[in-house]
């Protein structure tokens, strides 16, 4: 019974996905399911009050020590409740029909986060990968929800294939990994590690076993140069999926890579620290410049996620216990903003996401002044302007790297945040323009009252992240304390 | 008690006013009256803090400091010194005269307008009293958004162009900054800016001499770009032409000058006297460059932006040359700039919404037409040229004796810069209110000033005039914040070439503390 407790938001999320595909058989076929929509939405709060609830259990295992309940793994729980409940809520918005087979995308984005949570949670590699495979596949469906678009399929079986290819390196990672420490627990392997390297001896098989790892969370978080199907992927999937899957399964994998890093092998971070510095630059040079020649908002929008996670990285080759809770304090900020600008990408987009070119924004201030004036926010956020979560997460992940005299990738990171700031200013300009013959004022249906819900709460966040980071920012810090191998 | 926090309410007044303007209705005049009650009630409270200065004493005054968060170290601290005070005045003066002057220019999208306006109030106030470089750095950013916003949305021809040329060329000095503050913060532990400055004083952070030179360069960099100095200046031009008259106003000038004051003399005095040489060229460069080129002007507002350029520059000479006269000239240098550019905007923009024009061939023979008006566009053109009684007498004044001493030859060039500035001022006069009427006038009958410009103009000529004749008023509070500075302590304890000025504090005389307040 104790054991069940420590996965007590992946039973909720599990029981709320299996009730609503009961729901969605028993129900005539011409019925609403809309209301399926809000089962799940009391779902992912039972989930979020559970993973709050788990703050205070003692710091344990469960499960004959394949799950690892802490201050680090109720961080993310928190987090990924959080992005779940607010991306129901952008599709509930979003569906137009309301016979679609909406059933299944309520159960599967419920089914999804037990996957992500268990990522963050799980300290056994093989768990790892059961847990990132129920995330994935959820995500590849979800990505090809649109069945009668043509985009969208596409955009799910190329996420598919490159993404299945991706998680078999990670699985051949932990193989060899297991090969030469002759465990796949992390704190087994750390043991196994640090007795290597007393005896001089580590078996070449874990540089390599490493390095897959690396290359297979490299393609879930979307780092250069593992980055070639994030645009499009996020250009083809429906809106209110890409506000779930460019935040959720990304502060997973996040999750699992400080986990490996900092849990698993510490004692190997002169290898993987160049690895990841390198990985931190590419991914932000080449996601912002590959941003500016955007014309579509949601590819934009896919390589700044791209250059994001380079700042993430950022944060892992800190080697401290700021850079574990600055990575930390950037997924929930990144999350915040990110998920809010879908949201409003999603409404503002119309059916199919037609809608999402940086023209049609134009004039959207005259069609929806409330709109654009959040929108507006969250670009303004995402470019990194102090009193925003992303100027907060900005400043702290390069205190964190700086503070460990990482100077040349501060500032190759401030540079980059210094030309992102060109594209994501277009995007304002556009909203606030004047629309022309051209290009008349995209009609904007009222927004409803889950999607106003939805920006509501990310712009909330994304401001108290700003400019009254404190708890967010001690949760953080507390989940950095669970990894002793830092000081 | 109130006062206790009353910078707390100085700055955040604009921006608890600026969410209620986005609550109110888009129809009538709600949203003008509103904000410039705001604006005015921020300049009232503001007025507290000359009345309560105490120029004998040195250090901040009316500090708040508190925790803001806890790790890393950022608090939430608060004050200003003489350097700061009169620039605080300054920013809530123009406050309720931008409110004035755009009250008719600023026809559709108004509620965007001023809830960005009051916005922006909030961020320029925030940086002259922040003292915490976190702190300090959330506001200079801040700062860069509504302006950038602003001149995209109401630019009249090239607003999206001038706005991302500002904001590229101010925002990435700033990315470097930032990384000069994180690195201070790496060594030193803490954001504050006296434990810093003692900290640097004292040595004791280990940092490289070579190092050293890049964080003053870092600082100096995002500072410059915003005066604008000499060879950073190119968005100066486009977005004095493109923005609307109450961001042309601030968009110049006193928070670059200002932050280099208080951070590189203040944190890195060394480095200053090292790259003194060189700035000290670039502002005599920019003086005649400025100048020279406005006199080659036909666009009115482009005279303006130019002849901004040129008169920053006097600041720059002044800071550099590190004589005690010089670097009150400075400070006043920087305030007059902020009230006469200011002055020369409205002025120039009432001409605008009359006939619709900014270039000046079209003008001419209007001073018998528009006589108030060309009264004051007269003293304001003269108050820029420096002619004495006005306050640009004294700054240009305290700046040249200030620095001859020790840089003649580089004076004695800067100097021409006062006759043609004069040129181009007097052309300018010349050409839009003296001569034969012109078909554009002739044409388009338009009425004098009316009484909400007249309101607008009014106080900012009579400051002038009070600035110029009361002068030791202000100089007096400036030179108590001066004086901390190391670089001009150090030349004091040497008994250096530092040269008094006739308008260092007298005794104090209670009758020019009550006579020249800043009504």
């Amino acid at each position: 019974m104790n054991d069940a407790l420590r996965i007590l938001p992946e039973i909720v999320f599990t029981l709320g996905g299996i009730v609503v595909m009961i729901a969605d058989a028993l129900l005539p076929k011409a019925a609403n399911r809309r209301p399926l929509g809000w089962l799940a939405v009391f779902g992912a709060l039972a989930a979020l009050a559970a993973s709050f609830w788990q703050a205070q259990l003692p710091a344990g295992t469960a499960y004959y020590g394949v799950v690892q309940t802490d201050a680090f793994s109720v961080f993310f729980h928190v987090l990924i409740a959080g992005i779940v409940l607010a991306s129901l809520l952008i599709t509930l918005d979003a569906v137009t029909s309301a016979t679609e087979s909406l059933g299944e995308l309520f159960a599967l984005m419920q089914f999804g986060a037990v996957g992500m949570m268990l990522m963050s949670s799980a300290v056994e590699l093989l768990l790892v990968f059961v847990a990132l495979e129920i995330s994935s596949i959820s995500t590849y469906i979800m990505a090809g929800y649109r069945r009668k678009s043509v985009k969208s399929p596409e955009s799910a079986l190329k996420y598919f294939l490159l993404g299945s290819f991706a998680t078999s390196f990670f699985l051949y990672g932990i193989a060899l990994v297991f090969g030469a420490t002759g465990t796949t627990r992390i704190d087994a392997i750390a043991a196994a590690v640090s007795q290597a390297v007393a005896g001089a001896h580590i078996n070449p098989l874990l540089y390599i076993g490493l390095a897959m790892i690396i290359v297979g969370l490299g393609f879930k978080v979307s780092a250069a140069p593992f980055h070639v199907w994030t645009p499009d992927v996020y250009e083809g999937a429906p809106s209110p999926v890409v506000a779930l899957m460019s935040t959720g399964p990304k502060a997973a994998a996040f999750a699992v890579l400080l986990r490996v890093a900092y849990g698993a092998l510490p004692q190997l971070h002169d290898h993987w620290v160049p690895i990841l510095w390198w990985l931190a630059v590419i991914s932000m040079t080449l996601g912002n410049l590959g941003a500016l020649r955007q014309r579509n908002v949601k590819r934009m929008l896919a390589y700044s996620s791209i250059a994001h996670a380079g700042y993430i990285l950022v944060a892992f080759t800190a080697l401290s216990p700021d850079g574990i809770a600055a990575a930390s304090f950037y997924a929930v900020s990144y999350a915040a903003m990110n998920v809010g600008i879908f949201a409003i990408v999603s409404h503002t987009g119309g059916y199919d996401d037609h809608l999402t070119l940086i023209d049609d924004y134009r004039g959207l201030a005259y069609a929806s002044p409330l709109l654009a004036a959040v929108m507006a926010f969250f670009l303004i956020s995402l470019i990194g302007i102090p009193f925003t979560g992303g100027f907060f997460g900005k400043f702290y992940v390069f205190s964190a790297a700086l503070n460990s005299g990482m100077v040349w990738l501060t500032i190759i990171g401030l540079i980059n945040s210094g030309i992102a700031a060109f594209y994501y200013l277009r995007v304002v300009a556009a909203l606030y323009s004047e629309p022309t013959g051209a290009s008349p004022i995209m009609a904007v249906e009222r927004p409803s009252f889950p999607l106003l819900l939805a920006i509501f709460l990310t712009a909330v966040a994304t401001l108290i992240l700003g400019i009254a980071p404190g708890n967010v920012l001690h949760a953080a810090q507390a989940a950095a304390q669970t990894y002793s191998s830092v000081k | 008690m109130l006062t206790d926090h009353i910078l707390t309410l100085i700055t955040f007044v604009p921006t608890a006013g600026a969410v209620v303007v986005a609550f109110l209705p888009r129809k009538g005049r709600a949203i003008q009256v509103f904000t410039l009650l705001v604006t005015l009630a921020t300049f009232i409270l503001s007025l507290h803090l000359p009345a309560h200065f105490n120029s004998a004493q040195r250090g901040f005054q009316f500090e708040e400091n508190n925790p803001w968060i806890a790790s890393p170290a950022i608090r939430y601290h608060l004050g200003v010194d003489g350097l700061s005070l009169w620039l605080v005045l300054l920013a809530t003066f123009l406050g309720p005269i931008g409110a004035l002057v755009s009250w008719s220019a600023i026809k559709d999208r108004t509620k965007e307008f001023y809830f960005l306006f009051l916005l922006q109030q909030t961020a320029m106030i925030g940086v002259f009293v922040a003292l915490d470089l976190f702190l300090y750095y959330g506001f200079w950013e801040l700062s860069l958004v509504p302006m950038a916003i602003l001149i995209a949305l109401f630019g009249p021809n090239r607003g999206r162009q001038a706005a991302i040329k500002f904001f590229l060329y101010t925002f990435i000095p700033s990315a470097l900054f930032l990384v000069a503050i994180l690195y201070l913060y790496a060594k030193a532990g803490t954001f504050d800016f006296a434990q810093l400055q003692s900290a640097l004083a004292a040595g004791s952070l280990g940092i490289a001499p070579q190092a050293l030179s890049w964080l003053s360069l870092a600082f100096l960099v995002a500072f410059a770009v915003k005066v604008p100095i000499f060879p950073l200046h190119g968005w100066l031009s486009d977005v004095i032409q493109e923005a609307p008259t109450a961001m042309a106003m601030v968009v110049a000038g006193k928070l670059g000058l200002y932050s280099i004051f208080r951070f590189n003399l203040g944190l890195f005095p060394e480095q200053s006297r090292a790259i003194a040489p060189l700035m000290i060229v670039l502002a005599v460069i920019g003086i005649l460059y400025g100048a020279l080129i406005a006199l080659a002007q036909i666009d009115m507002k482009r005279l303006i932006a130019f002849s901004i350029l040129s008169n920053l520059s006097f600041c720059i000479l002044g800071i550099f040359c590190f004589a005690l006269a010089g670097l009150n000239g400075a400070v006043f240098q920087t305030l007059n700039e902020g009230l006469t550019g200011s002055a020369l905007l409205v002025l120039v923009s009432l001409l605008y919404e009359r006939y619709h024009s900014y270039d000046m061939t079209l003008y001419g023979g209007l001073a018998a037409r528009l006589p108030w008006l060309a009264t004051l566009f007269v003293i304001t053109s003269l108050a820029l040229i420096g002619l004495p009684l006005l306050n640009g007498f004294i700054g240009e004044f305290l700046v040249l004796s200030g620095s001859f001493a020790s840089h003649p030859r580089w004076v004695a060039a800067a100097a021409i810069g006062v006759i043609l500035s004069a040129s181009y001022m007097l052309w300018m006069v010349q050409r839009i209110f003296y001569g034969r009427e012109s078909s554009l006038i002739l044409n388009r009958p338009a009425p004098d000033l009316n009484f909400r410009e007249h309101v607008t103009l009014w106080p900012m000529a009579i400051l002038m005039l009070a600035m110029g004749v009361l002068s030791p008023y202000w100089i007096r509070g400036i030179q108590s914040g001066v004086l901390q500075f190391p670089a001009v302590a150090e030349r004091q304890a040497h008994g250096s070439t530092y040269v008094l000025m006739h308008a260092t504090p007298a005794p104090p005389d209670p009758a020019h503390v009550t006579g020249g307040g800043t009504q």
